[in-house]
């Protein structure tokens, strides 16, 4: 009897230790999100509804949605496509041993080059009056503008985006190339197979979750990507994140719940894509162990 | 074949990481019309609400990676020593502000301590600042307590604190003098990492209404040419400087782990 | 000319000469081991067969035909690696059929080949499984099922055992040796387990820095060692320093004895030589016809279960030889001295 009550007090006081990191973590991150997720589901004289979630079904913020799921969406496929190209080159692709390293600590920097400055970055250099706008203009006589060419758009943030995109995955992908043994690849050669068979056999089903599963993690990235997107196309462009910000400054949806229940559709999209990467990554980690 | 490739997604890499740095970089220079010179860096620094931005931004950081490592390091220590159990969870909350959007935390802290409510943050400028240093936590914790937890990884915990409590240490010394000065490449990572996320951030520090750096660069990129421009230089530097930092404490952590 | 030739082979990495001046003709179905410590170069030799890497000079033929300039892909080798290198996101089946589904075999002899090399390993139900949810005796099995599906003209295996436990490795070897007998395939197994060398070998090969020692059978290797290294490398082998007095009748001067071997050395008189001989060769008492015999002091003596070991001093070099442990035999005293015989043909004379 006395054993048991002392033993359940030490379990307690062990429980203790996490209690800073409890009530940050509950003040500040979780409880916040509980409530705009239950406001989403509440009408402003506190019932419960479905209302905001069904009043998120008008053209203005389908087309935010749609816009920034695009955006999104793109970004990350390309931000795929090119860094696992660059990836590949540093690590399977016989390039020397020297780059390497260089171009995965620029990477680090590339990666977390986001927001405000990123944006004039690209203003400065395919802008209106960028370097490349004007250059292509004086020099070459192509005028981007009347190839329909404006940076403060969905292919202009597309565009900026992958400024830090393509080092992110460069970044997680390189690990997941260097997983890849030299031995199957020798061995699938030894039994007749080509590059090319190796590649569509072997090696691209091995990376496909981690490929996938990062793409995921990147779109998550762009979607919840704000600052760069108003430092660009200031107010203008009708994507969420953007329409969220608007909402939140000056209630321009007319009213607050339905406010929330914007910001739990974004929640839910970045959700649903970690999940996915989360699934893709296990998957993964189970054949290569 | 293949080597042709590799070059070729390399150097397609390279231009377009190249060219928005060389374009912001040839457009900071360019103020003074037909010749290059230092006129836009030169309008930047005057600027008093450059100075007070950018000094209100650096306190911030530097407070934040205060707390930070106040509340990881012990937190990360505690669950490797004692609490292996609740390691799943500690780290699933840690890894949420990677899922939800900050403009969705931000967005729950006005509502949650608006004026009106039991803990009116928001009420006054000190309670904000408290706030917004408290928003730049959660976003630096999934770096913070990755790079400290796995610094923990690589020292033995248990046996460190055995051995501290045998010589009659505390937990605030074995803490501060044990455990830290073990796992300070890992803090010190996170803390650079802290800082250049904080330095720059915009969406908390635009919608809690503070005077940081973030929102000043955009309020003169909406209004100037030439010094956005300065100022992405000025950004892509500190950025550069913490990576520069962390890779050259982790290679000096290394170094002296080898020679023990 | 055999069936697989190795001629005059040279591999160097920038300066270092890992493989120098390595001939060999394999036959048709010999199984052929490629022994020695790492670093000696008989995984390189190995890797430049499968065509892994081009070697400095020297030519490979198989069947006659140079393959240096071929690619591995299109040398029809089997190989069986050392971490196994199953596909993981590829089932056992998905495995095995490799081979054959890339040069395009039919779907139903791609099947029926499956199941049959599936039947051969003793593995037919789980061809459905994953490597993840193999043992690593398993996996070696569907590694080398995947190997010989395609019905290569060489097999190479690369130290395949050495990852597993001791116990299944002594019976995947003799699965190994009876799967390669049934095919008569021509094989190079790589290996630097003398055991496994000597058991399953028809001829072995023992390299040592890049050079191949000796060629020969298994009992040629053990019995009479050519060289110092593999007198050392293989087995257990007393060694002791001499200098040849009469080379016609085989007489050497051993730590101040005389020993007469009865046979022609082909060494100058006067030269230097290394005696060697098996402790198992070695016993207790006078010499009788066709021995010689020695006297040395008992320096210490080792119980090993089945085997007694006694430890002599000849003339400054430690000697041991095992006597079995029968019930009755005595022991000498340590410090005593005692007369050792051996028959003359098992003392060697090696070469340095």
């Amino acid at each position: 009897m006395v054993n048991r009550a002392a033993s359940r007090r030490r379990i307690d006081l062990r429980w203790v230790g996490l209690l800073p990191f409890a009530v940050f973590a509950g003040l500040f991150l979780i409880l916040p999100t509980l409530y705009i997720v239950v406001g989403a589901f509440r009408t402003p004289q506190g019932g419960f509804t479905f209302q905001n979630i069904l009043d998120l079904n008008t053209p203005s913020i389908r087309s935010a949605y749609w816009v920034s799921i695009k955006v999104s969406f793109l970004s990350a496929l390309f931000g795929c496509l090119i860094g696992f190209g660059m990836a590949a080159a540093i690590t399977v692709g016989g390039l020397p041993k020297r780059i390497r390293e260089p171009l995965l600590t620029f990477s680090g920097v590339a990666s977390n080059f986001a927001g405000v400055p990123l944006a004039f970055a690209f203003i400065a250099t395919i802008g209106p009056a960028g370097l490349i706008t004007l250059w292509l203009r004086q020099d070459f006589g192509i005028n981007l503008r009347a190839y329909g060419w404006n940076l403060l758009s969905t292919p202009g943030l597309i565009v900026t985006y992958l400024f830090f995109q393509i080092p992110l995955m460069v970044l997680i992908i390189t690990p997941a190339l260097d997983g890849l043994r030299r031995e199957w690849r020798e061995a699938a050669s030894i039994l007749g197979a080509s590059a090319w068979q190796y590649w569509r056999m072997v090696g691209l089903p091995i990376l496909f979750p981690s490929l996938l599963g990062t793409m995921a993690l990147l779109f998550a990235n762009a979607f919840g990507a704000v600052a760069t997107a108003i430092a660009l196309t200031g107010p203008s462009l009708n994507i969420a994140p953007i329409l969220l910000f608007a909402q939140i400054r000056g209630d321009v949806l007319g009213s607050p719940n339905l406010g929330y229940a914007l910001a739990l559709g974004m929640i839910v999209i970045t959700g649903l894509a970690n999940a996915l990467y989360i699934w893709l990554r296990t998957r993964s980690e189970r054949w290569l162990k | 074949m293949m080597r042709v490739w590799a070059w070729g997604a390399l150097l397609f890499g390279c231009m377009y990481f190249a060219l928005p740095l060389i374009g912001m970089t040839e457009f900071s220079l360019s103020m003074r019309r037909g010749e290059y010179s230092f006129d836009a860096y030169r309008v930047v620094l005057a600027d008093p609400r450059f100075q007070a931005t950018f000094a209100y931004s650096v306190v911030m950081a530097l407070v934040t990676i205060a707390f930070g490592v106040l509340l990881v390091v012990p937190t990360a220590y505690w669950v490797r020593l004692k609490l292996p159990k609740a390691r799943p969870w500690v780290e699933f909350i840690t890894l949420l502000p990677l899922v939800i959007p900050a403009i969705v935390v931000v967005f729950g802290y006005i509502r949650l301590y608006n004026t009106s409510s039991v803990l009116p943050l928001t009420g006054s400028v000190m309670g904000t600042n408290l706030l917004l240093m408290f928003g730049y936590a959660t976003l630096a914790l999934p770096y913070m307590y990755r790079s400290v937890d796995t610094g923990l990884r690589t020292i033995d915990v248990a046996t460190l604190t055995e051995a501290a409590q045998s010589l009659g240490a505390g937990w605030v010394t074995i803490l501060g003098r044990v455990i830290l000065p073990n796992v300070l490449a890992s803090v010190l990572s996170g803390a650079f990492l802290t800082f250049a996320i904080v330095i720059g951030e915009f969406t908390m520090a635009a919608l809690l209404d503070r005077p940081a750096f973030g929102p000043y660069m955009q309020i003169l990129g909406a209004n100037r040419a030439y010094e956005p421009a300065a100022l992405a230089v000025i950004a892509f530097g500190i950025t550069w400087a913490c990576m520069g930092l962390i890779g050259l404490v982790n290679r000096f952590s290394r170094h002296t782990q080898a020679k023990r | 000319m055999g069936f697989l030739d190795l001629d005059r082979l040279e591999k160097s990495f920038n300066e270092t000469r890992v493989v120098r001046d390595f001939s060999l003709s394999v036959e048709k179905g010999e199984f052929v081991s490629f022994l020695g410590p790492s670093g000696c170069g008989k995984t390189t030799t190995l890797r430049m067969i499968a065509g892994f890497e081009t070697p400095t000079s020297g030519a490979i033929r198989i069947g006659g035909q140079d393959v240096v300039n071929v690619k591995p892909n299109r040398r029809n080798i089997g190989m069986v690696f050392q971490s196994y290198a199953l596909f993981p996101n590829l089932t056992v089946a998905q495995n095995v059929a490799f081979g054959l589904k890339v040069s395009g075999a039919p779907r139903d002899r791609i099947a029926a080949r499956v199941d049959e090399m599936l039947a051969m390993i003793g593995l037919p139900d789980l061809g459905g499984r994953y490597p993840f949810q193999l043992s690593g005796g398993q996996q070696q099995r569907v590694a080398l099922a995947r190997a010989l599906a395609p019905a290569p003209q060489v097999l190479l295996l690369d130290e395949p055992l050495s990852a597993l436990d001791a116990q299944i490795r002594v019976s995947l070897r003799s699965e190994i040796r009876a799967i390669q007998q049934k095919l008569g395939i021509t094989t190079i197994y790589v290996t630097h387990d003398q055991e496994e060398a000597l058991s399953m070998s028809d001829r072995i090969v023992v390299m040592h820095k890049g050079i191949a020692d000796q060629v020969g059978t298994p009992s040629e290797i053990y019995n009479s060692p050519a060289t110092r290294f593999v007198a050392s490398f293989i087995g257990t082998l007393n060694q002791v320093d001499a200098v040849v007095e009469d080379p016609a009748n085989g007489t050497v001067e051993v730590g101040g004895q005389r020993l007469v071997l009865g046979r022609a050395l082909g060494r100058a008189r006067g030269a230097r030589v290394a005696l060697a001989v098996r402790p198992q060769a070695l016993r207790i008492g006078a010499p009788g016809p066709g021995e010689v015999g020695l006297s040395a002091r008992v320096v210490e003596t080792q119980f090993l279960g089945a085997v007694q070991r006694i430890v002599v001093d000849l003339g400054g070099a430690p000697l041991s030889l095992d006597a079995f442990n029968r019930a009755g035999a005595h022991l000498p005293q340590t410090g005593s001295q005692v007369t050792l015989s051996a028959a003359a043909e098992d003392v060697l004379v090696l070469v340095d």
